[in-house]
């Protein structure tokens, strides 16, 4: 996947979050920082703070024993802290992860039901010896969206009648968001509630699976060139 | 009851990383605290490894990154079993587990760091909605409360704590700093005998007492980090 799909879907995660405290999952949701609205939407990261901050500019960064105990959820990539921010314990953290606190979180996906299933962690056939907070997130946001390309790698449908990897977490998914469409849930019926007009109904149906309905106000929008175009 | 600062005495002891790690018996288990870079006890980690008789272990802790001073324990033999949340990218844990050598349970990382707490507070058990109705569920008791399925894990309390902070007073009580809390404080409360790892000590008094984030009643052993 090219670095402007991953920025558009990127990019079109953001526009879902207008407002709120949202915790951003690693790969292409990461990105998604880079085009919230500063100061309306706050940042929580699990390993305990509230108001993560951009990365620090590499040519200022000091490494000392004091600016390497700020990190971001991969327990070593240096960030910076917003003037509201606070520090917790991981009891805290995840009190805000699975009691409901967050607002929404954007996980990126392997695989989504659709009854809105979630798998993000594992690989059939392969030793699965790491889950870290993904459990615990999914099942407390208030909002789960998935970013994902609608396709793996090997060009195999991802939005499937059901997850054939192991799951993350039963029914939470609330919005897709892919690099053709976004999809939302709705009292568990799931509803295609926009395309990129590069593409027709039957293509998107065929890369698609799963069953859903086609949302009466549909919108077909153009896919907005966004981020740097070179590959990442 | 009144006391002077030169009567005041925790208990808490003062000693150096090797003396400390002398305590921890053969076949324990350990949490060690630190969520990747901030918070991990490296200084005591080092001196773990150091005191090769002590094997037979189990090691609670979130995860372990490809480099932790911690991975010469798989080399040497000496884990029996990790109980924690991410191991993926060890590539000398990985290598045990296949070989045999080391048994993993995984959990999710907020019903490992609720079962650490839990374990501190005395509560044996409790039922959380995470991992309901996946992989990590199976095999255990699961029960529907308020119409959502729920499933029963037990609490975790260890032989040992070797944890970090930034500060700790004379008293033995400790702060920390920025994300390097992650694991400790829970951990602190869940071992019988806790020894963290400081950058400073301090004089009684000089810690503001609304600050305090570990009081001294959940530490043994406190050791001055040197410099690496």
């Amino acid at each position: 996947m090219s670095g402007s799909v991953k920025h558009y879907i990127a990019w079109r995660c953001a526009q879902e979050l207008q407002s709120g405290v949202v915790n951003l999952g690693i790969g292409i949701p990461t990105l998604v920082a880079d085009y919230l609205p500063k100061g309306l939407v706050t940042l929580h990261s699990e390993n305990g703070i509230l108001g993560v901050g951009p990365e620090p500019d590499p040519n200022e960064f000091v490494v000392d024993p004091e600016s390497i105990e700020l990190v971001n959820a991969s327990g070593v990539q240096p960030i910076t802290a917003l003037p509201h921010a606070s520090y917790f314990d991981s009891s805290l953290s995840f009190t805000i992860m699975r009691g409901g606190h967050l607002d929404a979180t954007v996980i990126g996906a392997l695989q989504v039901s659709e009854t809105g299933d979630l798998a993000s962690w594992a690989v059939p056939g392969k030793d699965v010896l790491g889950v870290g907070g993904a459990m615990d997130l999914v099942i407390g946001a208030k909002r789960v969206i998935a970013a994902m390309s609608h396709l793996s790698p090997k060009g195999e449908p991802k939005i499937l009648p059901e997850c054939t990897y192991p799951l993350t977490a039963k029914n939470r998914v609330d919005t897709i968001v892919t690099e053709y469409a976004v999809f939302k849930f709705r009292e568990g019926r799931m509803y295609l509630v926009e395309m990129v007009d590069e593409i027709s109904l039957e293509q998107l149906k065929e890369m698609t699976p799963a069953s859903y309905e086609v949302a009466e106000d549909l919108k077909v929008v153009k896919r907005e060139s966004i981020g740097d175009p070179v590959l990442v | 009851m009144s006391a002077t600062l030169d009567q005041i005495q925790t208990g808490v002891q003062f000693l150096s990383a090797d003396e400390a790690v002398k305590k921890i018996p053969k076949a324990a288990s350990i949490m060690v605290g630190g969520f990747g870079f901030p918070g991990m006890p490296r200084h005591l980690s080092r001196a773990l490894v150091e005191q090769t008789d002590i094997d037979e272990l189990t090691l609670i802790m979130n995860s372990l990154g490809s480099v932790s001073t911690l991975n010469a324990l798989f080399e040497q033999n000496r884990i029996k079993k990790v109980i924690g949340s991410f191991f993926s990218t060890n590539k000398d844990l990985v290598k045990a587990y296949r070989e045999g050598k080391v048994e993993i349970e995984l959990l999710p990382q907020g019903t490992l760091t609720e079962a650490i707490r839990l374990g501190g507070a005395g509560i044996p058990a409790f039922f959380t909605p995470t991992a309901a109705g996946t992989d990590l569920a199976k095999g255990k008791e699961t029960r529907v409360i308020n119409g959502r399925e729920h499933v029963l894990e037990h609490s975790l309390t260890a032989d040992v704590a070797i944890i970090r902070a930034h500060k700790a007073d004379k008293a033995g009580n400790l702060v920390y700093r920025k994300t390097a809390q992650n694991f400790n404080p829970a951990m602190a409360t869940a071992a019988k005998l806790t020894i963290v790892e400081v950058d400073e000590i301090v004089e009684i008094g000089e810690l503001n007492p609304d600050e305090i984030m570990t009081p001294f009643i959940f530490v043994d052993i406190v050791v001055k980090r040197e410099e690496v």
